[in-house]
């Protein structure tokens, strides 16, 4: 009895390690998401699909061209930023001033666009890099690195994101215009400027995400679907367009999964989490940090 | 340095302003008073591009002001503090600042503009830090004022600085306002208040329905019969 205690101890460590070690990744995907809605006021429902092209972009530059990992990736970054600014002046600008639910449908047409453009120009095979990272022993629990390179990539990536907007004009003025847009053009801001920075931005979050994911996840067409719903989860649990909201959410979100995959099944660990989001739905309906207004 | 020449303005199918005339020289402070829903607001948005004319001409310094894309205006030297302050709520005192040097040419003497700001309002250096949204209507209307200052501008508008201040407050907003003049900065200012406006302004415009009923010196604007029935209650 006291044998299993103590393994099965072991094991939770475990899960709760990897737990946090997911968080990281779904923070990073989450940000970007919220990044663009609350500076937008547009729920990009293709984000996953940015994330799916920036890893059809690593699979290509690294196993097709032979590019290198290190030079690879902040290429696909770039691809992917660039993805979401023309995302942006193609298919969101001309519809700014129209309905919400347009442009949600709108955003929900690019992701079978890109679903279907994947599926025509790469194939339906699932792909991966061929990195085998080791696996990090630590007493008797394993992780992956790439699960830790992740971890601490995404950390890096989110430190720039936040020292970006708190110490730069541009970024000050991109938490200044969720507050007020109509006076930003008195500040001598170009919001339509602004936009484009911000969704090229978005892209560049959901380009670092696919450098990472492509490590642990093979790339096939509807890759999307494996993380795109929990992001959205996780953005409103968190509340659409709050920055903090949304990390808590990611790693209570990563908790669940990892720890209920621990109890049963790696699946049963998704059931629970949009469990407990629609639980949480009703007794938090304007996301956990909902803003007294 | 600003001229209004038979500007029309409006929104949608609502037109606000009526040919106004309008001619701000340089160093002087000019009051435009009214009603409520008279076009005063409308006026100020109109001449910083929050919106812009139907016809009529606006130059500043001789430049079109018309043609200017509306974020480049401020550039021209024409800053605006809108009507409620429209502060940053959930930015610092100091990024709501920020926001106001937010043009390149402003950005390089942020420093020199900040202390100037501080030095104008010792209350906003000690708040700094503290979120704008959070402060009281006297100290944000500071923070907007200076928001504005941070541009360097040379013609500073001001939409209805005493709206929804306690009297004493409002006091010290015209104080104000008579300082900044003192450092050589064009005012063109909006006000409900005429009595208070009167005073700080050497020339004032009266606007009713949209159109330039009266203009003259503050001088001849307190004499005159028609504005001591309608608002300053004699």
């Amino acid at each position: 009895m006291e044998a299993f205690l103590e393994i099965f101890d072991i094991y939770l460590l475990e899960a709760v390690v990897n737990g946090i070690l997911l968080g990281g990744v779904l923070a990073l995907l989450a940000l970007g998401l919220n990044l663009i809605f609350g500076v937008i006021d547009v729920t990009w429902i293709c984000y996953a699909e940015l994330v799916m092209i920036g890893m059809y972009g690593m699979y290509y530059l690294f196993s097709v061209y032979h590019v290198p990992y290190w030079l690879a990736a902040p290429l696909c970054i770039l691809l992917v930023a660039g993805l979401g600014a023309a995302l942006h002046l193609l298919v969101i600008e001309p519809l700014l001033s129209a309905a919400p639910i347009n442009q949600l449908l709108a955003t929900g047409g690019v992701l079978f666009v890109l679903q279907s453009f994947a599926t025509v120009a790469f194939g339906i095979d699932f792909r991966n890099l061929g990195i085998r990272l080791p696996v990090l022993a630590l007493g008797e629990m394993h992780f992956s690195y790439s699960r830790l390179l992740a971890f601490i990539a995404a950390g890096v990536g989110m430190v720039v994101v936040y020292v970006f907007m708190t110490r730069t004009y541009t970024g000050t003025a991109i938490r200044a215009i969720s507050q007020d847009r109509q006076i930003m053009a008195l500040m001598g801001v170009d919001t339509r400027r602004l936009y484009v920075i911000t969704s090229a931005l978005g892209g560049a979050l959901a380009g670092l995400a696919a450098t990472l994911l492509v490590l642990q996840y093979d790339v096939h067409p509807f890759v999307g679907l494996s993380f795109g719903p929990i992001t959205f989860l996780i953005c409103v649990l968190g509340g659409l367009g709050n920055f903090i909201g949304g990390f808590v959410a990611a790693f209570l979100f990563a908790e669940i999964i990892s720890l209920g995959g621990l109890f049963s099944d790696l699946e049963w660990g998704y059931v629970l989490a949009f469990a407990f989001f629609i639980a949480m739905m009703f007794v938090r309906p304007a996301g956990l940090l909902a803003r007294r207004s | 340095m600003l001229e209004l020449k038979s500007v029309d303005a409006g929104y949608g199918t609502f037109q606000a302003l009526f040919g106004v005339d309008l001619e701000v020289r340089a160093g002087e402070a000019v009051g435009v008073i009214g009603p409520n829903g008279a076009g005063k607001t409308t006026l100020m948005r109109v001449i910083s591009g929050l919106i812009r004319p139907r016809s009529g001409s606006i130059t500043m310094e001789g430049a079109d002001v018309v043609a200017t894309p509306a974020h480049r205006i401020v550039g021209m030297g024409i800053a605006h503090v809108p009507e409620n302050r429209r502060l940053f709520p959930r930015l610092t005192v100091e990024d709501n600042l920020k926001m106001g040097a937010f043009m390149p040419a402003a950005r390089a003497k942020f420093a020199q503009r900040l202390e100037f700001v501080f030095d104008l309002f010792p209350r906003l250096k000690e708040r700094r830090n503290q979120l704008a949204g959070t402060m009281s209507g006297g100290e944000q209307q500071m923070c907007a004022i200076g928001r504005a200052l941070m541009s360097d501008p040379k013609l500073l508008l001001l939409d209805e600085p005493s709206a929804g201040l306690a009297p004493v407050v409002v006091q010290n907003v015209f104080e104000l306002v008579k300082r900044i003049r003192a450092g050589g900065l064009t005012v063109l200012i909006v006000e409900q208040n005429v009595q208070q406006v009167l005073k700080v302004v050497d020339r004032a415009y009266l606007l009713e329905a949209g159109s330039i009923r009266a203009s003259g010196t503050s001088a001849e604007m307190a004499a005159s019969d028609t504005i001591k029935q309608a608002y300053l209650g004699v």
